[in-house]
């Protein structure tokens, strides 16, 4: 029996078509399904031509399918609105959620961080928060692993080309998720989360600043012993997510400067923003797998 | 130029601009006392909220003396016959502050966005549409795109309900001819019912002069702040508008003299620094930066040594936009590492 847990994917969009690609080459999932709802769509296509099955049908095309084909975990790349049916009907016939939506109806997974106590605990729905959160929480967890965080701040800049028109029609949905995580798996007693869409040509990297307010005067070296392990653990899964500057201290404030390049798998290069939410979805679908062959998890029962 | 018994509706900023220049710590006297002195002028707008709008309290831009809470609810319920406006920036304020502002009585709503990004402002819009508030989209760093792209996106904005669009000069960078042509086109192609307004920086000069241009052109709208208390050189100083116009006859409701000594009496003494087109402001208007970040610039420079003016040239050679000021420490680290500074 094949080590590997076998995947489908709802949503043949970008961040849908960028996530095949890096399954593609996984070592842990292996892709079967994409679903999409219109059987024009280049997704679908571009699935096909792949070798994915694939059903324009949504969900409901795939749900047949799920025991024969042994489909252990589905990726949900679709919206908010839709998210919490797919996640019901999957969850019913034992297949382990991961939600790149902002719906968030199941604990946030920043991979670094708690990844490992969701895949020990068999959670059936995880949510990737959002790309700025992807980015940024790792860096107030390393922060507040050391000392209390008092207060979180993560300022994201996306470029404009990578900037997709849900995430632009519900800017809101971006600020409220991240403060929310930034807090809940960061662990600053409050946070707080800005986004800025910049259309300068070429495209820029992803930026993203992370700042800080500890309780007390902050212990300089071990903190930024904390922070460099943690860039190093993220970049296991996103070769491109790197520290510019800092940690720099300010009285209570400790300030990091993070640039995160994709892998340019589908996606360009510059839309980091992107490529560490597919990265973080796929690392999440890893652990379950490694976890489940470890013996440490066992997947639902299946007759 | 004949303005001769043309409206004019002035929107004072120095409550919100002036935020910047006080790195948001005005007080809440100081703030009830600046308004019900314009009130009193005769400024039927008044602008009230930290300088990056709703929200604005961070980090990244600076934590006020007084939440916007607060100082709404402290200048409001004082007005005689002005009404307040609010800023608010979707990405950094939320429809949750929007309605806060609301329910404190808040009249105007502005929803900013960068001048090629209007699409984030929907949902913004629509809510303050749907409250029947008077809801205007603000187009910012207007420089940084063509007169048809400013007009595309300012008919997205009107088309998710907004009464009034602003073409805003946030770096002060253009010249009369720039305003005449976006202003004009604005006014041309937009609905004839929804109004057109500009925001001017002195940062080279032009605030006067691209104010009238924008008049001229078919604005009705104009900002300034009394004794141009704003980011970077400051907004077009509102008292010199004042005389401006009444040398030239348009009809904008204000007393002169009041309105010289709320910026004399009120104003200029609580500046920080004198409000004037240092050589960092100039190259705020001259590179085509940002305003808010002067402050920002120049406290890198204490901090890292390398001089303001560089910092906000690269900044401009970047395509930096509104809200981007984490970029300047974050440049300013990478240049003091570069020359062997730290």
């Amino acid at each position: 029996m094949s080590k590997k847990l076998k995947a489908v994917i709802i949503g043949p969009g970008n961040i849908g078509t960028d996530l095949l690609m890096k399954i593609k080459r996984s070592e842990w999932v292996e892709p079967v399904w994409m679903v999409g709802i219109d059987p024009e769509s280049d997704g679908l296509k571009r699935a096909q031509a792949m070798g994915i099955k694939t059903t324009a049908e949504g969900v409901d095309g795939v749900l047949p399918h799920i025991i024969e084909d042994d489909i252990r975990v589905a990726f949900d790349a679709t919206s908010a609105y839709v998210h919490a049916e797919n996640s019901r009907k999957l969850n019913e016939l034992g297949v382990i959620m991961i939600d790149l939506t902002p719906a968030a109806i199941g604990p946030f997974c920043v991979p670094p961080v708690n990844l490992v106590q969701h895949a020990k605990e068999l959670e059936m729905n995880v949510n990737m928060v959002t790309c700025g959160g992807q980015a940024t929480i790792p860096m107030v967890a390393a922060v507040s692993q050391v000392q209390p965080v008092e207060y979180g701040e993560i300022i994201a800049t996306v470029s404009s080309k990578s900037a997709g028109p849900g995430t632009r029609k519900n800017i809101d949905e971006f600020t409220r998720t991240t403060a929310s995580a930034v807090e809940k798996v960061g662990g600053a007693k409050q946070g707080k989360a800005i986004i800025i869409i910049n259309p300068a040509e070429p495209p820029l990297l992803m930026r993203d600043t992370v700042h800080c307010l500890t309780e007390s005067e902050p212990d300089q070296a071990a903190i930024t012993a904390s922070v460099q392990a943690m860039v190093k653990e993220v970049q296991k899964y996103v070769p491109g997510y790197r520290l510019v500057n800092g940690p720099v201290f300010d009285g209570n404030r400790v300030s990091m400067f993070m640039e995160v390049e994709g892998l340019g798998d589908y996606l360009p290069k510059y839309s980091g923003n992107l490529d560490i939410m597919t990265a973080a979805g796929l690392r999440t679908a890893e652990m379950f797998a490694e976890e489940a062959n470890n013996g440490n998890i066992t997947l639902p029962a299946r007759g | 130029m004949n303005l001769n018994g043309k409206k004019v509706v002035l929107h004072d900023m120095s409550l919100r601009d002036g935020m910047h220049a006080k790195r948001h710590q005005i007080s809440l006297e100081q703030m009830v006392a600046i308004a019900t002195g314009l009130d009193a002028a005769g400024m039927p707008l008044i602008e009230v909220t930290h300088g990056d709008g709703l929200g604005g309290a961070s980090v990244n831009y600076g934590f006020p003396a007084h939440s916007d809470e607060e100082y709404l609810g402290a200048v409001i319920p004082k007005l005689k016959n002005a009404k307040v406006s609010a800023l608010l920036l979707p990405g950094i304020g939320t429809v949750d502050h929007l309605r806060m502002a609301n329910d404190l009585g808040v009249n105007t709503i502005r929803v900013a966005s960068h001048c090629t990004e209007a699409d984030v402002t929907e949902q913004h819009i629509g809510l303050a549409a749907k409250l029947e508030m008077d809801t205007v989209g603000f187009l910012m760093m207007a420089h940084m795109a063509s007169p048809e792209k400013i007009l595309e996106q300012a008919r997205l904005m009107e088309s998710y309900g907004a009464n009034c669009i602003y073409c805003t000069d946030s770096a002060g960078y253009m010249l009369p001819d720039e305003v005449t042509e976006k202003i004009g086109l604005l006014r041309a192609e937009l609905n004839p019912t929804t109004e057109v307004g500009f925001h001017g920086h002195h940062n080279m000069g032009m605030a006067i002069a691209n104010s009238l241009a924008a008049i001229d052109a078919g604005a009705i709208r104009i900002d300034g702040s009394v004794a141009g208390l704003g980011a970077g050189a400051g907004n077009t100083p509102l008292e010199v508008l004042v005389a401006v116009l009444d040398r030239m006859g348009a009809d904008h409701g204000i007393d002169l003299y009041s309105i010289m000594d709320v910026a004399e009496d009120l104003v200029v003494p609580l500046m920080d620094h004198p409000i004037r087109l240092d050589r960092d402001a100039l190259t705020l208007g001259y590179a085509g930066v940002y305003s808010s970040f002067l402050l920002f610039a120049k406290r890198a420079e204490a901090k890292y040594g390398i001089q303001a003016r560089d910092l906000l040239v690269e900044l401009g050679r970047r395509g930096t936009v509104g809200g981007q000021e984490d970029m300047i420490e974050d440049l300013a680290l990478t240049m003091a590492k570069e020359k062997g500074l730290i």
